[in-house]
């Protein structure tokens, strides 16, 4: 005949309520059922938490790593970019493409010797993960906090150097500190 | 021919009738798409959310665009199905429904003027249509599931029978009491006995048990479990699609106005309140439109009940209770 089991000293024995059936468990569904019924009510009683998304959008954090921005100097207004080709070894998804040209003194378009006369990023390929930022010695390539960038074509989303440039057309919401 | 109707109760012409029939139809279609929307956009309130409100002016074209979207859908059956069963399934339940509607009563004979009542029909035995034709809706669903020759469909519909089944003694039971208080099955002569207390005083228990089995009667949140989708797909109208299946749908929000409807009538005064008699039907909506929005309410609230918590529920809980509840008006009517 087997041992009957008993338990050691630290088990702890599982508290059950009564059955729902039977008359403790119709009094127990009454009451929870009033209590469920306030929650509810309370959520009715607060504003709904949806974002209505085209119209509003969900605010990015500052470190956000959206849609990159190729940065140019604020007073001469030339190119930070010297066409080194360090993003594209960084690249872990190798989706940069970087094709450099010596500038002359009539066609000065970066501040350093050489300059980037193609920068392409294909952004269907890219995985956002910020290296080229972090190899960029002239901080010439940024994250910047854009992420609406679906589109039709798989040839539209190799963006290129003047799309790069550009400022986005529409400013992405930050999220406050602490927020 | 002799029409039904109650004893003593002047009967109006046929025309007056169709006209009244056409009137609850209309009525009752074009309301039905609405409560739709205020179902989902109040359920949406209730979980923090905002509910449909793209299409139209507050969402008020959702419907319209639910409805045209299903009638442009392919009615599509299995190879197992039996096509002309799974036809009339569909339109056995909306007769049901809308018939059940026939004996709300609004208001009083001659409320707004000579004959007309303000009631589909006053049927000497209005309770009994009642049931009738809740337990006719049944045969809805078990044609449909067992039509559709699916697994998924006949689990539903094995599923919405033994519910109905269990759920209907305890119904019936808990209007026994208001039958018996009042000593007329018809609706309107059981309103006009609440013309001074109403019977949700006297008859409390009863008024939590009908709106307990109402729910598991109309296959509501917490007992949807012939259509939970989480097991069943959606239970016995799985394999209906397009307008088929919005039939099945739209009949079930007729059932919750009825079963309002009903709870208003038998318990919550129907359409006595303040004011002058023309006032009458705004009353009665006001008190139905009140009890949808508790419906609603408890569906936010509510997770689904087990399939044993259901039937022990139904059996073990609601019956003794209903039948004590009956018991004890009884004695008290004969006593008194």
């Amino acid at each position: 005949m087997p041992e009957p089991y008993t338990p050691a000293d630290d088990v702890i024995a599982v508290q059950r309520g009564p059955e729902p059936g039977g008359v403790g468990g119709a009094y127990r569904i009454f009451g929870a059922t009033l209590k469920g019924l306030r929650t509810t009510f309370g959520r009715l009683a607060e504003q709904p938490k949806t974002i209505q998304y085209p119209e509003e959008k969900t605010p990015v954090y500052p470190r956000f790593r959206g849609r990159h921005k190729l940065q140019r100097f604020e007073d001469t207004g030339l190119e930070k970019c010297v066409g080194c080709s360090l993003c594209v070894a960084a690249c872990p998804a190798e989706c940069i493409r970087v094709v450099a040209d010596e500038n002359t003194p009539e066609n000065q378009v970066s501040a350093g010797e050489r300059y980037a006369a193609v920068y392409e990023i294909n952004m269907s390929r890219c995985i956002f993960c910020g290296y080229c930022e972090v190899a960029c010695p002239f901080d010439a390539i940024t994250m910047g906090h854009d992420y609406e960038l679906a589109d039709y074509e798989r040839s539209d989303l190799i963006f290129t150097k003047e799309m790069l440039l550009a400022d986005p057309i529409e400013r992405t919401p930050l999220r406050r500190e602490g927020e | 021919m002799t029409p039904i109707g109650a004893e003593g109760v002047v009967l109006e012409t046929t025309l007056v009738q169709i006209v009244k029939a056409l009137v609850i139809f209309g009525v009752i279609f074009s309301v039905v798409p609405l409560l739709t929307l205020l179902e989902r956009r109040l359920i949406g309130r209730f979980q923090s959310r905002l509910g449909p409100n793209r299409v139209g002016p507050g969402g008020l074209m959702q419907p319209l665009a639910d409805a045209l979207k299903l009638l442009s859908k392919e009615q599509s059956s299995p190879a197992t199905a039996v096509p002309w069963m799974m036809a009339i399934a569909p339109v056995i339940i909306v007769a049901t429904a809308v018939t059940t509607l026939s004996i709300i009563p609004f208001g009083p004979q001659g409320a707004w003027g000579g004959d007309l009542g303000l009631y589909g029909i006053d049927v000497s035995i209005g309770l009994l249509f009642f049931f009738a034709f809740g337990s006719l809706a049944f045969y809805a669903f078990v044609l449909g599931g067992w039509a559709s020759g699916s697994k998924y469909s006949f689990l539903g519909a094995m599923r919405s029978a033994a519910q109905l089944i269990s759920y209907e003694v305890a119904i019936a039971l808990s209007l026994l009491g208001v039958a018996m208080t009042a000593g007329s099955l018809s609706f309107v002569q059981i309103v006009e006995a609440q013309d001074g207390v109403w019977f949700i005083v006297p008859q409390f228990v009863g008024f939590l048990i009908f709106m307990v089995a109402g729910l598991a009667e109309t296959a509501r949140a917490p007992f949807d479990l012939p259509e939970s989708d989480a097991e069943l797909v959606a239970g016995y109208h799985t394999e209906f699609g397009g307008m088929r299946f919005g039939s099945f749908l739209m009949a079930e929000y007729v059932e919750i106005i009825s079963v309002s409807g009903v709870a208003t009538a038998c318990f919550l005064g129907g359409w006595h309140g303040p004011g002058p008699v023309e006032l009458a039907p705004l009353w009665a909506l006001l008190k139905i439109f009140a009890l949808i929005l508790f419906f609603i309410w408890i569906r936010a609230t509510l997770p689904r009940l087990r399939y044993d918590q259901l039937m022990s529920f139904g059996w073990k809980v609601l019956l003794p209770l209903a039948t004590l509840n009956v018991l004890i008006t009884a004695i008290l009517l004969v006593v008194t």
